[in-house]
């Protein structure tokens, strides 16, 4: 890594295995159960997070000094949402089917608690370029997560890939059809992403036995 | 040397070694165990967990031959039409066309069942380096009776990878889960494929197939039937005796009331459970009884076909009484004060009874009744026990005082 220290790439990787906001901290559940019932939404909402988390952690890291502490939470919530106006215009002017179908989740990207927690932990008491890193380092590790799921879900719950049929059409019964697969209905609704991350936390726990806690 | 020995010695061979549980698990399930207990004093019962589990089999075999020759009565009453006048014990329905018809549709689905399953108890008790646990033994035999004939045999073995290790395996195995298996099993077959689950043409053999051409039959449930407000055409006796269209092993009431009767003898299973379950299921069908006679709802409302159904009637169509005697009373997810078990009990019959009524997509709402009130059994359980604590402790203060 020439063009990072090693502390500073830690800063990236670790959210993406061993510090996972989802699977580890357990944060954006939420919008984790909501969008991945296909693999589209999954993505762009990734990217979505990916941009407000950069930019805001950097905004965020340069007005730490400025920022009164007694108001930090509502500084805090106009910068996301700023960003978070931005994305939703910029969906909707380039990308209008998708934008309805995220519908209002793209605007709840505001109540992601990943988000409000890293400016609190970690915008808020370094530098900006620390800071980018780990906000990119937070939102992949996010994504990373919300690509896995929504790659199963879609896969199984639909036979598609971004649309795509890949196991053959259900309709004239080509490909995996032909010999009597089914979809399976159960992963298009919510309770099946829940324990498809269930499932995402659990093999992860169990490759490495330090994630496990105590109690 | 017999049997006993050559296992005994593999047992031997493999102790201490990765395969050892499932060695161990072979040899239990056929003989008492060798390993005596050494010091102390020990209270010697000869019902463990295995003799339990098959006291529940037992009162399963006649509901899982009943099926058997009711999938082949149903496919022939469905070419030939339906024999008039049937009493229990008719030729018409014990003979070896529907036997032999039945033998090939249910007993893969026993196979399928029990293989899967098994294999990812062996599995995880490998994995974990535990001994294999006997829960499987009943979720096995339930699964293939609460589903339809023709269930795709893959679909099944889908189903029951995914309820034991989801509904039992990630709560730590046997006497852990909080929701019972074969119902996990169950929903989860529902929800993910609900054209094999549901409608009327899944209960009886090959019926898909025959859907379009001039074979083609209208095999629906009772439950169906009034849920669409249509007439039902089977008579009342034969709905307890079991000679109508549903899952394996849930229409014969009589079959399921003598497993019932075995079960309570044998204190396997509980009463309270089960009667309770019954009286809400009455107590719900006794209000609907009574907004249709107030006059509330009129006929041509969609409820009022199964509003209007008597009471009593409830316990003999759908699997109420199945799920009360089979399902409610597995001692893992059930209440286990028996105070809670009331409780638990009637909720599980008045919300079934409610979801049968109200939720046409939904055309029986045992199981889901089942699941919902295993989650809350802890609770219930919790507040009975901690009533009783309060309870004694202001007896305790007035004396003191």
């Amino acid at each position: 890594m020439g063009l990072l220290s090693r502390k500073d790439a830690k800063l990236i990787t670790d959210p993406l295995a061993d510090n996972n906001p989802i699977t580890i901290q357990v944060l954006g559940i939420c919008s984790a159960l909501a969008i991945t019932a296909q693999l589209k939404p999954s993505i762009v909402m990734a990217i979505s997070v990916l941009f407000v988390m950069g930019v805001g952690n950097v905004v965020i890291s340069l007005l730490r000094n400025l920022i009164p502490s007694k108001i930090r939470i509502i500084v805090q919530l106009i910068v996301v949402a700023t960003l978070v106006i931005i994305v939703d215009q910029v969906l909707k002017a380039f990308a209008y089917s998708l934008s309805k179908e995220l519908s209002v989740f793209i605007g709840l990207i505001i109540t992601n608690c990943i988000i409000m927690g890293r400016f609190e932990a970690f915008a808020l008491g370094n530098g900006p370029w620390k800071s980018f890193l780990d906000g990119i380092g937070n939102a992949a590790g996010y994504g990373l997560i919300l690509v896995i799921v929504g790659f199963f879900r879609e896969l199984l719950g639909s036979g598609t890939l971004f649309g795509f049929q890949v196991l053959g059409d259900p309709v004239e019964k080509t490909g995996l059809y032909a010999i009597g697969y089914e979809n399976n209905g159960f992963m298009v609704l919510p309770p099946m992403a829940l324990i498809v991350v269930g499932i995402i936390i659990w093999v992860q726990r169990s490759r490495n036995k330090d994630l496990i806690e105590e109690n | 040397m017999g049997l006993k020995e050559n296992l005994h010695k593999l047992k031997m061979k493999y102790e201490g070694k990765k395969m050892a549980p499932a060695f161990n698990a072979l040899h239990t399930f056929l003989y008492l165990p060798n390993m005596i207990t050494k010091g102390g004093t020990h209270i010697k019962a000869a019902d463990d967990l295995k003799r339990t589990m098959n006291t529940v089999i037992l009162a399963l075999v006649p509901c899982l031959i009943f099926g058997m020759f009711n999938a082949g009565f149903q496919h022939y009453a469905a070419i030939n039409g339906m024999p008039e006048g049937m009493s229990f014990f008719s030729t018409a329905f014990w003979n070896m066309d529907n036997f032999l018809l039945g033998l090939v549709t249910v007993l893969p689905l026993v196979i399928v069942s029990y293989g899967v399953g098994l294999a990812i108890e062996f599995l995880f008790a490998v994995i974990k380096g535990h001994e294999v646990e006997e829960g499987y033994l009943v979720t096995g035999m339930l699964v293939p009776l609460i589903v339809p004939v023709d269930i795709p045999l893959w679909m099944l073995a889908v189903a029951v990878a995914f309820g034991v290790v989801i509904g039992k395996e990630v709560f730590g195995g046997t006497g852990m889960n909080i929701l019972n298996p074969a119902l996990t099993i169950r929903a989860f077959l529902f929800f993910a494929y609900p054209t094999w689950m549901s409608g009327d043409k899944v209960w009886v053999h090959e019926a898909v197939e025959r859907a379009g051409t001039p074979d083609a039959i209208s095999g629906e449930t009772i439950l169906g039937s009034y849920a669409q407000n249509s007439d039902v055409m089977y008579s009342l006796q034969d709905m307890f005796f079991g000679f109508i269209p549903g899952s394996v092993g849930e229409t014969s009431k009589l079959l399921i009331i003598i497993g019932a009767l075995f079960l309570i003898f044998t204190k396997v299973g509980s009463w309270r459970i089960i009667l309770s379950t019954l009286i809400g299921a009455l107590v719900m069908g006794l209000i609907f009884n009574g907004v249709v006679d107030a006059g509330w709802i009129q006929e041509g409302s969609k409820f009022f076909g199964l509003m209007s159904v008597p009471f009593w009637q409830h316990l003999i169509i759908g699997s109420i009484l199945f799920g009360a005697v089979y399902m409610a009373t597995d001692p893992v997810s059930a209440a286990q004060t028996n105070k809670g078990k009331w409780i638990y009990g009637f909720l599980i019959g008045f919300i079934s009874i409610l979801i049968r009524v109200f939720n046409p997509a939904y055309p029986e709402g045992v199981f889901l009744a089942i699941l919902l009130m295993n989650v809350f059994a802890p609770t219930i359980d919790h507040y009975v026990i901690q009533g009783n604590i309060n309870k004694r402790k202001k007896r305790l203060k007035v004396k003191t005082a």
